[in-house]
């Protein structure tokens, strides 16, 4: 059992660091270093999250008012696409795996590196690549079928770019799958001697768990994608019932990869909270074999639920019943996971900074909107909720509420290490409360708003539902300005903040024994792990 | 031979292995969402599907069939023979069932091209308008075997290349047998697609 | 409820009030699973904070008892819940013989109602209380979903095949009808009233609505207009088919199978001929793709629903 002590900065003694070695741009774009792309990484998600922002900016705007009077119908049908596409596929599925996963995986399990790491630089090039031709089309022109892309809208009587849109999706997911298979054979292969499987940090099961599905999943859409664009393309017919094809077919095959890609964007949240939470209460996770065997059954059982999108889609009663008992058995090892955070707070020593702020909020919200969650696996209730604002509520409490906050925890945590400065801690505060209530304040409406009946995608709804829509965008102002001060204060702290000791939360982890920020070697040598994860000592001896 | 990040030999074998299997994993992922496609369709309409497949040469699928699955055995035996350092022997085995790949690639155009000429090609030339179905099978059919053709190319240019790199003495054998055999597994992967396809497609009736 | 902030939709039905039991209950499961995670991180924030003189001797770190408690007794207690839903899935899926049959067709950007007296609704919908209703909906181009949320219910509304919905309104009043199924452009404006009434205004608004004919009526008019009667009639010199009395019978068919004559076989029999043809019957009928619309399609159905039974037809 060791004593971890946040340590003081020691600059005459401090190495090299990647940062360091190599101050050109080619020494950036051709990097193999899986921190540099980490942050190549940071970069481009950050570009794409606050384009999709401006997708939901200009929902919310023209929501102020009952009747469109902003926009006009193809261009708020184009806003909320690009929204969801965005965020989707450009924000949500990459942005913790690969800023996080990428910095830190090899870091905590004691390597120098991914296995592969060129495979690495390449999942990054393919993901700019996809991604500014996905903007393009989003942009130029758009697409106007939603994220979804329900046939036959999509393959024959919606305008717009929808096949170059498809195109540019299949090009992104090989960045998924790059990333994924990297992880998993990392995980497997390079791990220091003495780090066996149970004394891996839970951010590194979660990532495991997340790769499996990032690799299985994936193809799927992949060629889901390619029958769509021969269908609009050519009109091939699969999905066309005049021609012998099934237009739900492309919701079989849609959901059967985009329900596990819910999982892809929640699991290594949760690995990042579990992080967050035992750093700052300075005490093991509870129960770490329930919390980690928990990742696996969520990837594992989240593949068998995708019928629960299409109770009311034309779909067989008793197959709606089986997928509606499954997606019950999915929320238990959430509900683990979400009971064993709580309980590693109890008794421990907790450190009220950021990222505790931001963990707390994502268990607050996550399981509120996890149980929602419930409410639409349940049958009759679905029936109702289904295609209303209510799902839109579900779905952003997990995605936003959940999601974004822990990246945004994982990025106050872990940027003293990738950067070597300090943030202010009073706005890192002052940011997560503002996020926490302007995401109450925006989302809490969409629930009353879609059982009163307000469907998804509509731009006008009856006057009397104008209140909350205001109250929603209210809250998404909120919402907004905490988004932005991370930008502007993270941004100051690169050149003003104080420089980071190796291990400024007193934190156990082998990534918080290399320095701040970490030479490009990570370590000096190997370490050989001979300590279980988390092995803080009993909390009662940190006091007096 | 170990490069960074690896420290020991069969660290990096154990990846690389595990990098390949996960890869084909992906692929079969992504040809089984195809083979459901092709489920659903065979189930909607049986009839148009029973009539069109009944117009494919099922000789040339199944001589097809038989060339992918000698190519494999080729292949296979390359990887022994690499195995055993036998440079020359790998090299020539790898080029024989890359040649079988062009073979079948070749059979696979004249096929395409007697369905041209028989008016089973999508569009305003396909004659067999009265099955429902029938169009929507051949589409599929293009699709599929196109998709495959791909692969197939991927991996016949492949293996050319693994076996001019090994006959030039570029890749040292038996140290470097790997190199050998993880392509060699893709050949096989690319050849059960095949084997698959074949029946759906072509032995529809029976 | 306050005007200006509604909060809860009005209930138009028995089983509007049933799933709003529901939702209420599961939702006090719902907070009583979350309150005390939430109530516990407050708590646990506001006493346990670095520094603080709280207890915290034997702090512990696994529990599989605990762990086992509340895992299953939630999963239990959420069972009760996914039996009630799915047992009201079942009703609202199943529907009661007897039922007031209204033909939907929908269609960017628009809803078409047919009553089985004929009488012809656009976006709005007209039906009586005390009375089971059945709607059997089809679309005209892309996925569309027919939602009414005073009733909870919807379904969606496919190309090329029926999709039913069934329902008994109890309260007389002027309710929501709205797409919510992203269909296009004009997807937000796709809605309109759906409008309940005692039987007695029922009656009336049927009486003073235009009507060229019943459902039916207008069905029989299409059979002889686009030639069916030529080889289906009585005294046609083509073999084909006798239709009289079909409908819900087992149809016997050339591959040896059986197929039920619902309302799908009927269409399939005019757009698709040649894809089940009956046991004994070459496969010499014409298809009528592009002949024929969605809701002339759904008027011959009518017509050869109400065609009665002969004597020595087997059901």
């Amino acid at each position: 059992m060791t004593v971890y002590t946040p340590d003081a900065n020691t600059p005459a003694a401090r190495p090299r660091t990647y940062i360091e070695a190599g101050y050109t741009l080619r020494s950036w774009l051709l990097t193999t270093d899986h921190k540099r792309i980490a942050i190549l990484y940071m970069i481009s998600i950050t570009g794409f999250f606050f384009l999709g922002a401006l997708g939901a900016a200009a929902v919310r705007l023209e929501l102020l008012t009952p009747k469109l009077d902003l926009l006009h119908a193809d261009g708020y049908n184009r806003a909320f696409t690009l929204h969801g596409v965005v965020m989707v596929w450009f924000f949500l599925i990459p942005s913790i795996p690969t800023v996080f996963g990428n910095f830190l995986i090899p870091l905590m399990i004691g390597a120098r590196d991914l296995a592969f790491p060129r495979l690495n630089l390449l999942s990054w090039y393919i993901y700019v690549l996809g991604g500014l031709f996905t903007a393009y089309v989003l942009v130029a022109g758009g697409v106007e079928t939603g994220w979804t892309l329900y046939t036959p809208l999509s393959t024959k009587y919606a305008p717009g770019h929808t096949v170059m849109a498809a195109a540019a999706i299949f090009v992104v997911g090989f960045s998924s799958i790059l990333t994924g298979l990297n992880f998993i054979v990392t995980i497997h292969t390079l791990r220091a001697p003495g780090m066996t499987w149970f004394r891996l940090p839970i951010f590194v099961w979660s990532h495991y768990a997340t790769s499996v599905i990032l690799v299985l999943a994936t193809p799927v859409l992949a060629m889901a994608l390619i029958l769509l664009a021969l269908e609009r393309a050519l009109g091939i017919g699969v999905f066309d019932p005049d021609l012998g094809g099934d237009p739900l077919l492309w919701q079989h095959l849609f959901w059967f990869y985009s329900h596990p890609a819910v999982y892809i964007m929640v699991l290594p949240s949760m690995g990042v909270v579990t992080e967050l939470v035992t750093t700052f209460a300075k005490k093991r996770v509870f129960g770490y074999e329930f919390v980690a065997f928990a990742s696996i059954a969520i990837a594992i059982i989240g593949f068998l639920v995708w019928g629960h999108h299409m109770f009311v889609a034309g779909q067989s009663m008793y197959a709606s019943m089986v997928f509606s008992f499954l997606s019950f058995l999915v929320a238990v090892p959430s509900a683990i996971k979400v009971y064993n955070w709580t309980a590693t707070l109890y008794k421990g020593q907790l450190d009220l900074r950021a990222p505790l702020f931001y963990a707390m909020g994502f268990i607050g919200l996550f399981v509120f909107g996890g149980l929602t969650g419930l409410i639409l696996a349940s049958l009759a209730l679905d029936v109702h909720a289904h295609g209303t604002a209510f799902v839109v509520a579900h779905f952003h409490y997990i995605m936003v509420g959940g999601a974004v906050s822990a990246y945004l925890g994982a990025l106050h945590c872990w940027w003293p290490k990738m950067t070597g400065r300090m943030y202010s801690e009073f706005w890192g505060r002052i940011s997560a409360l503002l996020i926490f209530f302007g995401f109450n304040i925006t989302f809490f409406p969409q629930y009353i708003l879609g059982w009163l009946g307000m469907p998804r995608r509509y731009h006008s709804y009856p006057p009397e539902f104008q209140s909350w829509e205001v109250l929603s965008t209210a809250g998404a102002v909120m919402l907004g300005v905490g988004y932005l001060l991370p930008l502007v204060y993270l941004l100051w702290s690169l050149r003003y903040g104080p420089r980071a000791p190796a291990n400024p939360w007193g934190a156990s982890g082998l990534e918080w024994r290399v320095p701040s920020p970490p030479p490009k070697h990570n370590f000096e040598e190997i370490p050989v792990v001979s300590w279980e994860a988390y092995d803080y000592p009993p909390p009662q001896e940190e006091q007096g | 031979m170990t490069t960074a990040p690896f420290v020991r030999p069969e660290q990096q074998q154990e990846a690389n292995h595990l990098g390949i299997w996960l890869f084909l994993a992906t692929e079969a992922m992504m040809f089984g969402a195809l083979f459901f496609a092709l489920t659903v369709v065979r189930l909607r309409v049986p009839e148009g599907v029973r009539v069109a497949s009944g117009h494919l040469d099922k000789l040339l699928g199944t001589v097809n069939t038989g060339v992918l699955l000698t190519s494999s055995l080729l292949v296979a035996l390359a990887v022994s023979a690499a195995r055993r350092g036998r440079q020359e022997r790998t090299a020539g085995l790898l080029a024989g069932g890359a040649g079988l790949g062009v073979i079948f690639l070749a059979i696979k155009a004249y096929e395409y091209q007697k369905e041209f000429s028989e008016g089973l090609m999508p569009g305003p030339g396909f004659r067999l308008h009265d099955h429902p179905g029938a169009e929507l099978f051949f589409n599929l059919y293009y699709a599929a075997t196109g998709l495959h053709a791909v692969h197939l190319t991927i991996g016949v240019l492949l293996m050319l290349g693994l076996s001019a790199r090994v006959l030039g003495g570029y890749l040292r054998l038996p140290e470097r047998a790997e190199s050998v055999e993880l392509p060699g597994l893709y050949w096989h992967t690319v050849d059960i697609v095949w084997v698959f396809l074949y029946p759906t497609l072509y032995l529809v009736s029976g | 409820m306050t005007s200006w902030l509604p909060f809860w939709p009005a209930s138009a039905s028995a089983y509007a009030d049933r799933i709003d039991l529901l939702v209420w209950a599961f939702s006090a499961l719902i907070v009583s699973l979350a309150a005390p995670v939430v109530v516990g991180m407050v708590w646990f924030a506001a006493k346990y904070y670095r520094g603080s003189p709280a207890d915290r001797s034997h702090a512990p770190t696994r529990g599989f008892w605990v762990e086992a408690d509340w895992t299953v007794i939630p999963f239990l207690l959420a069972m009760v819940f996914f039996v009630w839903a799915a047992h009201l899935y079942y009703v609202e899926r199943t529907p009661p013989g007897g039922a007031l049959e209204v033909a939907v067709v929908a269609k960017q950007w628009m809803w078409k109602f047919q009553h089985p007296g004929g009488q012809r609704e656009i976006n709005e919908l007209h039906v009586p209380t005390g009375q089971p209703v059945k709607l059997t909906m089809t679309s005209q181009d892309v996925i569309h979903s027919l939602f009414l949320p005073e009733l909870r219910l919807k379904m969606d509304v496919l190309p090329d095949r029926y999709t039913t919905i069934w329902f008994q309104a109890d309260r007389p009043g002027t309710y929501a009808l709205r797409c919510t199924q992203f269909c296009g452009t004009d997807h937000a404006l796709m809605g309109g009233r759906f409008i309940v009434q005692e039987p007695r205004d029922y009656e009336a608004w049927l009486r003073s609505s235009a009507v060229d004919g019943t459902l039916a009526q207008e069905g029989e008019r299409l059979f002889r207009r686009l030639g069916c009667s030529g080889c289906h009639g009585a005294n046609a010199s083509v073999h084909a088919p006798d239709l009289a009395g079909i409908y819900g019978t087992q149809q016997p068919l050339s591959d040896g199978t059986f197929a039920l004559a619902d309302d799908r076989y009927i269409r399939d029999s005019i757009l698709m001929p040649k894809r089940q043809v009956v046991a004994g019957y070459e496969p010499i009928m014409p298809s009528f793709a592009g002949k024929v619309s969605e809701e002339e399609i759904l008027r011959l159905i009518a017509y050869v629903k109400s065609l009665p039974r002969e004597g020595n037809r087997q059901p």
